[in-house]
């Protein structure tokens, strides 16, 4: 048998994601279906992390091309960042308890 | 830093923002959940400048430092009622930020260590070629979402003749070109594909209609995840992984669940055109007359009524009166009326709209109730006071399987005391359809716009 070091990182990516998509499946039946949208906004927000993506490519002294989409990427990702939090976070402070 | 304390930091990242959801399962925890949101971001974001490979740090400062700068004033400035554009907008830049990195990684593949002896990796060439089509047609489909929803074009579907064909065409042809990209390496065949796929994002929304926008913002909330996760894949990067596979079950779930409360499918959502044959077939209005009331009527039985649910739909967010309902809801409670809001899942333009208009209108969130919790007490109530919203109460979907909405679950309001109605006319609702409970014995229509007449109902309270 081989050892566990040897299998391809693609499967260890796969393990990853599957877990991970047991894990969302479960931890958003749970969220409370009137906070459907700050659940939506801050998704929105997180799926920003894809501006580790952008700061690899825009950050070489000689990039090219591809350090300009980096640019506009991590740009585009921070708008998201920012104003997906930002607008979760003025959401959840409206929603108050009976006083 | 090393590889191995990277991945770890990604991993602490990856966990916060599964905190950041389950926050979410309660008003009370959900502030806390969004700041573990923060917390993994700035980890994760951390964990990157910190890598050997970061050389220049000017164009990223100026990308953060502007793009920071634009998203905190949108959302600090944007209207709640306008939530879903801003989603859809929020979701589009999503898809094209996958384009583009997914387009650097195809231009300096060496950058991201996927390099090997035939060029770019195959595996990375199909990880970003999946990554890139789903990024492209988020972006799209989302700004032809965000449009329809500004109002920037029209709601209707539009739909033409063998359109599902070309649909199928350019699917296939989309595929075609990926399986030739992964063998030729071309960057030629990578842009065509791309261009293909901006056009699919197009094609697959326009024919799609304003009553099903719900599941549309749903359906690309997955898709940017979906997106983020294929990009994950191409740079084996575990946090983005992890967040793209949350994100992609997130927003297909929520399409799941809006599909199920218009008793919808998925598939003809997607194949769209839907209102586009709306005939509005008043079956046999004229012969039935509605009975009409005025402020003070309705004042007069909601004061003396022991409970009260207040059913409210999207047409009370477009007319503003938001605030004046909580109003009326805070005299009536004073009068010792018990006050609750029922709330169908798809009274706003995206899942969860109407609690979120209604917190902001300061209606605590404990007394606002989902379909499945107060239906069964509606035939208990003895007003039930229906603003804004039409197709959500109409009995027809229970017992006419012919009519658009069969099967949709609705709430019960004829089955309360008396039924207070406002509405401007005994027009039909989205599904082109007529309302039966308009001509109940119990039911008494308010005629007027709904702010005016939320207003007046409290002046006759407060007298």
């Amino acid at each position: 048998m081989e050892h566990l070091l040897q299998v391809h990182p693609l499967i260890m990516s796969i393990t990853v994601f599957v877990l991970a998509v047991l894990v969302g499946y479960y931890v958003v039946w749970s969220v409370t279906p009137a906070l459907h949208t700050p659940l939506m906004s801050v998704t929105n927000a997180i799926s920003s992390v894809i501006i580790v993506g952008a700061l690899l490519a825009a950050t070489p002294l000689e990039g090219g091309i591809g350090k300009v989409f980096g640019g506009i990427a991590v740009g585009l990702a921070a708008v998201n960042i920012f104003g997906g939090f930002t607008v979760t976070q003025r959401m959840l402070q409206m929603f108050k308890k009976k006083k | 830093m090393s590889a191995n304390l990277a991945a770890i930091l990604y991993l602490v990242a990856g966990v916060c923002f599964i905190m950041a959801l389950r926050g979410l399962s309660s008003p009370k925890s959900a502030r806390q959940g969004n700041l573990f949101g923060i917390a993994g971001m700035a980890v994760a974001v951390g964990t990157t400048l910190a890598q050997s490979s970061i050389e220049d740090y000017l164009w990223i400062a100026i990308g953060i430092v502007a793009g920071g700068l634009i998203g905190t004033t949108v959302a600090l400035k944007i209207k709640m009622t306008a939530m879903p554009q801003l989603v859809a907008g929020f979701h589009s830049l999503v898809g094209l930020a996958a384009v583009l990195v997914a387009g650097a990684t195809l231009h300096s593949p060496e950058v991201f260590g996927i390099v090997d002896e035939t060029g770019i990796r195959l595996i990375s060439r199909i990880e970003m070629s999946i990554g890139v089509v789903i990024g492209a047609l988020t972006f799209t489909g989302s700004i032809i979402a965000f449009a329809k929803l500004q109002e920037l074009m029209t709601g209707v579907p539009l739909v033409f003749k063998g359109q599902h064909l070309l649909n199928l065409g350019l699917l296939l042809g989309i595929i075609a070109l990926a399986i030739l990209f992964c063998f030729e390496q071309s960057p030629t065949l990578f842009w065509i594909m791309t261009g293909l796929a901006l056009l699919f994002g197009v094609l697959l929304i326009m024919p799609i209609g304003g009553a099903d926008m719900p599941v549309v913002i749903s359906m690309l909330n997955s898709y940017s995840g979906w997106a983020a996760a294929g990009i994950g894949f191409t740079l084996e990067n575990t946090v983005l992984i992890i967040v793209g596979a949350l994100v992609g079950s997130s927003g297909a779930i929520l399409s799941y669940i809006m599909c199920k409360a218009m008793n919808r499918s998925f598939i003809s959502v997607i194949m769209g055109g839907f209102g586009a044959t709306a005939t509005t077939q008043s079956t046999g209005a004229k012969d039935k007359t509605a009975k009409a009331g005025s402020a003070d009527d309705a004042a007069f039985i909601m004061s003396n009524a022991g409970s009260v649910i207040i059913v409210p739909g999207y047409g009370l967010a477009v007319a503003q009166a938001q605030h004046a309902v909580r109003e009326m809801g805070d005299l009536l409670k004073k009068a010792g009326v018990t006050v609750r809001y029922a709330i169908h899942p798809v009274a706003g333009r995206m899942p969860g709209h109407m609690n979120v208009l209604l917190a902001e209108a300061n209606v605590p969130y404990d007394e606002v109730f989902e379909l499945d919790d107060i239906n069964s007490d509606l035939p208990n109530t003895d007003v039930a006071f229906v603003i804004g919203a039409n197709d959500v109460t109409n009995p027809l979907a229970k017992t006419d399987p012919s009519c658009p909405i069969a099967g949709m679950p609705i709430l019960d309001v004829e089955k309360a005391k008396t039924v207070l109605f406002v509405k401007r006319s005994l027009a039909p609702g989205y599904a082109g359809i007529d309302n039966p409970v308009f001509y109940n014995p119990n039911t008494m229509m308010l005629f007027g716009d709904a702010k005016k007449m939320v207003e007046e109902i409290v002046k006759a309270l407060q007298a």
